[in-house]
């Protein structure tokens, strides 16, 4: 029997939603880690009752969870009697240390990056933005932080080390962070090739590895950013989001702070595909499941007027790989709407009618079981959502 | 034994009711009583204070016996009534938000 598991992450504590493949009647359950931020919850495509947790706070700090049973119970690494791996058999408990590496061996010096009024400024970890299991090792997933970094983890999430090769390799005087910090929001594994990846920083832009994380290099040929003072830099730009179809992952779809972008070559080059948005600012995009050409956005009316336009919940799709795009509204709320759809709020299935997903400030989380036509609210009343990830369940 | 007034989400985090008492062997500082809560609960490290620099969290404060000893030296000792466990040491969330 199949059916989906939907992970929401809030404001105040993560929420686990099920169904079965018809994906009308809903489970819900939470809040799991009540009152903390949950920026990302993500499942191990290896294991799908492995499933990571970024739990953050302002006064805490940050802390991983992490789940062995699809989310009914959850450990932080490295801290069950089980799991004691420290000196004399304590626990470590060290789930939630995440030092930037300056080591001689693999790391680099710990430099500054641009601030918001142009200074420089040392590198703080604040949080873990963006959790990504790896496709193939059951032990091994990735974490996108605030400053920018990128981490990995080879034991379950126990302990963290910083490939350095992508804060250090040169640019990063130049990043600078957008209006929500400077992090690290998408992580893309290439299917056919684990050693390249793709990540996406605000305000500094995408970048590729294609040897697993030791070196990286910018991707933003093509990208037009009015707000530098070379709107064509190599970095500066502020991606919003990144999105693939993994049996293409060549061709990269992106929601920048403005503008729509296609990228047929692995992001070496982009081009603008916004066509006929009605605004091509937002935040979130991603493919359809089955078909690599279908892509998803919602349309937000500007950067200083995070909501969407006209009062109305709309999601865009486009069944040419951008450009034309066509109106969905079958279900969502058409007058008096004015929430936001934050980066990681949106998601597809791959039942064989792909599944849309994905979550409101408003605390909405809406799916269509039939690729976008027709949209229902699973849940209407949660804490604002911050990420909508799904597991496909068979 | 000391004993520990943790914030509610630390509570939780650590699976303890409000109040937890910890064994602190020699001088009892601010700094030996966090060192052995960590011991005793180390998914609470990292959330107090700093993994490296051992430095508070901005947004909390500890108290004891009515006064506030956030700014005092880590390494200063409690007082007496901390140590004698008629008192507990209080770990404070700042209050905020919405």
């Amino acid at each position: 029997m199949s059916g989906v598991r939907v992970l929401v992450g809030t404001r105040k504590g993560a929420f686990i939603l099920t169904s079965d493949g018809k994906r009308e009647k809903w489970n819900v359950s939470g809040p799991h880690f009540a009152g903390w931020e949950i920026y990302h919850l993500k499942g191990s495509p290896v294991d799908p009752n492995r499933i990571y947790a970024s739990q953050t706070s302002g006064w805490f700090g940050q802390v991983l969870q992490r789940s062995d049973d699809g989310g009914k119970t959850w450990i932080q690494p490295g801290t069950p009697p089980g799991e004691q791996t420290g000196p004399g058999g304590m626990p470590k408990g060290e789930s939630n240390k995440f030092f930037y590496d300056v080591s001689k061996e693999t790391g680099k010096p710990l430099t500054t990056h641009q601030w918001y009024d142009g200074t420089q400024h040392p590198w703080e970890f604040k949080r873990v933005w963006h959790l990504e299991p790896s496709l193939t090792e059951h032990d091994t997933v990735y974490a996108g932080v605030e400053d920018a970094a990128i981490f990995r983890s080879k034991d379950g999430g126990k302990t963290w080390h910083e490939l350095s090769g992508l804060r250090g390799h040169g640019t990063g005087p130049k990043w600078q962070p957008g209006a929500g910090g400077m992090c690290l929001h998408t992580i893309l594994i290439d299917p056919k090739n684990p050693k390249r990846i793709f990540i996406a920083i605000s305000a500094a832009g995408a970048f590729r590895t294609d040897d697993g994380g030791s070196t990286w290099r910018p991707i933003n040929k093509g990208l037009n950013s009015p707000f530098l003072p070379d709107p064509t830099a190599e970095v500066g730009h502020c991606v919003h989001h990144i999105a693939f179809n993994g049996s293409r992952p060549d061709t990269l779809f992106m929601q920048k702070h403005w503008d729509v972008m296609r990228s047929d070559n692995g992001g070496d080059s982009w081009h603008e595909v916004s066509g006929n948005l009605p605004t091509d600012f937002g935040f979130v995009i991603d493919v359809h499941a089955h078909e690599p050409e279908t892509i998803y956005v919602v349309p937000i009316k500007s950067d200083s007027e995070h909501f969407v336009p006209d009062g109305k919940l709309r999601v865009y799709r486009s069944k040419t790989g951008g450009n034309e795009w066509e109106e969905l509204s079958k279900g969502l709320p058409q007058q008096d709407c004015y929430v936001n759809v934050l980066r990681d709020a949106m998601a597809v299935d791959s039942l064989d009618t792909c599944g849309i997903y994905f979550g409101t400030s408003g605390g909405q989380v809406y799916c269509s079981p039939d690729a976008g036509s027709n949209w229902k609210p699973i849940v209407r009343d949660l804490p604002g959502v911050l990420s909508v990830e799904v597991q496909t369940l068979r | 034994m000391i004993r520990v007034v943790l914030p509610q989400h630390l509570r939780t985090l650590a699976h303890v009711g409000a109040e937890v008492q910890v064994d602190v062997p020699g001088k009892v500082t601010q700094h030996s009583i966090l060192d052995a809560i960590e011991v005793q609960y180390p998914m609470l490290r990292g959330t107090i204070r700093d993994h490296v620099t051992l430095q508070r969290r901005p947004f909390l404060r500890f108290f004891a016996c009515g006064e506030d000893l956030s700014h005092e030296s880590p390494d200063a000792p409690v007082p007496d009534a901390v140590v004698a466990g008629t008192e507990p040491f209080l770990i404070i969330g700042a209050i905020a938000g919405g």
